[in-house]
């Protein structure tokens, strides 16, 4: 049932995922080149939909991409190598054929994205906790937090939130111990070696440390998330007088 | 105003067929629970199968009909009345402006649809009316709906209207008729019946032991009352993987069936995560999703596997199935 191929010099599987999906696997570890590889494809899709393909999802080592069986069908009756061949079969086959295709580079360069971030105070009620956890000031909490650069690797969980890389080990702290019924939209939070953004209000177990001004969720606007898988986040500490300008400049 | 929300029932929200192409923004998929009976409610007044309409959960809503309208009502059986008289589902009725639509009691299946024709005037959010409740967008201000709600139609295509006026005819005093004909109900199980899930094999199969895959085909599972349009939490036989597995977030899909560390699956619907980091060990095939929609907690069922080009054959066939439907329902209403 699986192909392998190669992109970047890599092995390339794929699995069906029922009858409306098909998983490409890229790597097996969480990690930048894998991530690029992943990028790769997904920009590739989105550039170059094929016929019936409905949408892709970028994940840490995989691409999963959806399609619409009966189109599939439909949209490939005339292409003899594909006529005789099941649904599934069709789309490993035309896979296989655009891999070659999925090497473009030009997308390696990241965007990088400034998150303004009030930190402490009513916004992070936790950074003493983090701070105390790891023996160092709140102060020293927020430059290594802020100092840090952070590849997202995909969106998801809930609708605009970026799963991040790694954040500095000095300011690691386990999740509380019993979760917070609601947690505000905009809340930068970190769960062990994890540092994330709040984007719509859930409630969660993160150490909550800062807030951003900044809307990560916008359903009215295209594309409806902030950061996109790819990106490189850059957080920057901003005072309370600050956030309170961005949020009015926000609502004009 | 076409419609007033008299009493709201337990979860009755606006669906049509889901919102696709944001999910890698983190935006999940929503629709109708079950899309079997959403598409034949909108082809019974005339509506495109992706229109949006009312689903309802367990218990119904009491709703104030304004406007002379056709309507359709599918999936389970929530004894619909019309100003306290027994409503026909599955075809297509004509209802008098100022008459009362009642749900009750919840006789069989899960989930209800009711279809106006024209649809709700309802603003499409990335592409979609379907109500994304958690992040409060899209359907009736993003949210279920609430008593004092007022609805409105959007106008009904020419057939429709013309289709109407016989059926008004025909009603006479009466504050509504339907057709003698009826279409579908094909996804709603009945009490006595021995329900099988057909499933393909999902990504991680293969990782979990021989018991737990032997048990999984060969053993019921039942629906626990943890069970929402997110997900369907089953409780039967503990499933564990033969050793434990690093899992890494990757996408699942409609009808996904995850394994949680404790051992029991959860089937994922509508309401699903965009991503996922626990173990596969199935996938519902696109058929059998309606099935599972419209079953109550409590109910038990068995897991049957089937091959991913049995699940295709399926899918085609049901979608020459509801082409015919769509035919036979046109050459009546037009």
């Amino acid at each position: 049932m699986n192909q392998i191929m190669n992109i970047d010099e890599f092995p390339m599987q794929m699995f069906p995922l029922g009858e409306s999906a098909i998983r490409i696997e890229l790597g097996t570890s969480i990690h930048p080149d894998i991530h690029r590889r992943v990028k790769r494809v997904t920009d590739y899709l989105d550039k170059h939909p094929f016929p019936g393909m409905i949408e892709c999802v970028p994940a840490f080592t995989s691409v999963t991409v959806f399609y619409n069986p009966l189109q599939v069908r439909k949209l490939h009756i005339d292409d003899p190598e594909l006529k005789d061949q099941t649904c599934y079969e069709i789309i490993s086959t035309i896979i296989q054929r655009l891999a070659s295709r999925m090497n473009d580079t030009s997308s390696d360069q990241p965007r990088v994205v400034e998150i303004p971030v009030c930190y402490g105070g009513e916004f992070g009620p936790d950074l003493n906790v983090v701070a105390e956890h790891n023996g160092i000031t709140p102060e020293e909490v927020i430059d290594i937090h802020a100092g840090g650069e952070y590849l997202v690797y995909m969106i998801g969980f809930a609708p605009g939130f970026p799963y991040l890389g790694e954040m500095s080990e000095r300011i690691a702290t386990p999740r509380r111990p019993s979760p917070r019924t609601s947690i505000p939209e905009g809340t930068v939070g970190i769960a062990g070696m994890q540092t994330g953004i709040y984007p719509i209000s859930t409630p969660g177990g993160w150490q909550l440390i800062g807030r951003t001004p900044l809307r990560l969720f916008r359903p009215h606007e295209h594309p409806p998330s902030l950061l996109q898988s790819g990106d490189i986040v850059k957080f920057r500490s901003i005072s309370q007088e600050e956030y309170e300008s961005y949020r009015g400049a926000n609502c004009r | 105003m076409s419609m007033s929300v008299l009493q709201p029932g337990l979860l009755t929200s606006i669906q049509d067929l889901g919102r696709y192409g944001y999910q890698k923004h983190g935006v999940i998929v929503s629709g109708a629970m079950d899309a079997y009976s959403l598409r034949t409610a909108n082809l019974l007044v005339g509506n495109e199968e992706n229109e949006a309409v009312l689903e309802m959960t367990l218990m119904g809503p009491s709703l104030l009909m304004k406007k002379d309208t056709l309507v359709a009502i599918t999936g389970g059986d929530f004894s619909p009345t019309l100003d306290k008289k027994p409503m026909p589902m599955w075809r297509p009725v004509y209802v008098k402006a100022g008459s009362v639509l009642e749900f009750g009691a919840c006789r069989s299946g899960c989930r209800a649809y009711l279809a106006v024709a024209g649809g709700y005037d309802i603003p499409e959010v990335m592409g979609s009316k379907s109500t994304y409740l958690r992040a409060g967008i899209g359907g009736y201000e993003g949210r279920a709906l609430k008593e004092g709600d007022e609805l409105h139609f959007r106008p009904q295509a020419g057939h429709a209207v013309r289709f109407m006026k016989r059926l008004e005819k025909a009603a006479g005093s009466g504050s509504y008729a339907s057709t003698s004909w009826y279409a579908g109900r094909g996804s709603i199980p009945q009490e006595t019946d021995d329900i099988r899930i057909r499933v393909t094999r999902g990504s991680q199969f293969e990782r979990f032991d021989h018991t737990s895959r032997h048990h999984f085909f060969h053993q019921p599972f039942r629906v626990t009352p943890q069970s929402d349009r997110m997900g369907y939490r089953l409780t039967g036989p503990v499933l564990q993987l033969q050793d434990p597995l690093e899992m890494i977030s990757e996408g699942v899909c409609l009808g996904t069936v995850q394994v949680p560390p404790d051992g029991n699956p959860i089937i994922l619907l509508a309401d699903r995560q965009t991503v996922g980091g626990y173990p596969s060990i199935a996938q519902v095939t696109a058929v059998d999703i309606p099935i599972i929609a419209q079953m109550k907690p409590g109910k038990t069922f068995t897991f049957q596997e089937i091959s991913v080009e049995e699940a295709q054959r399926l899918y085609l066939d049901l979608e020459k199935d509801m082409e015919e439907m769509k035919i036979a329902i046109h050459l009546r209403i037009m």
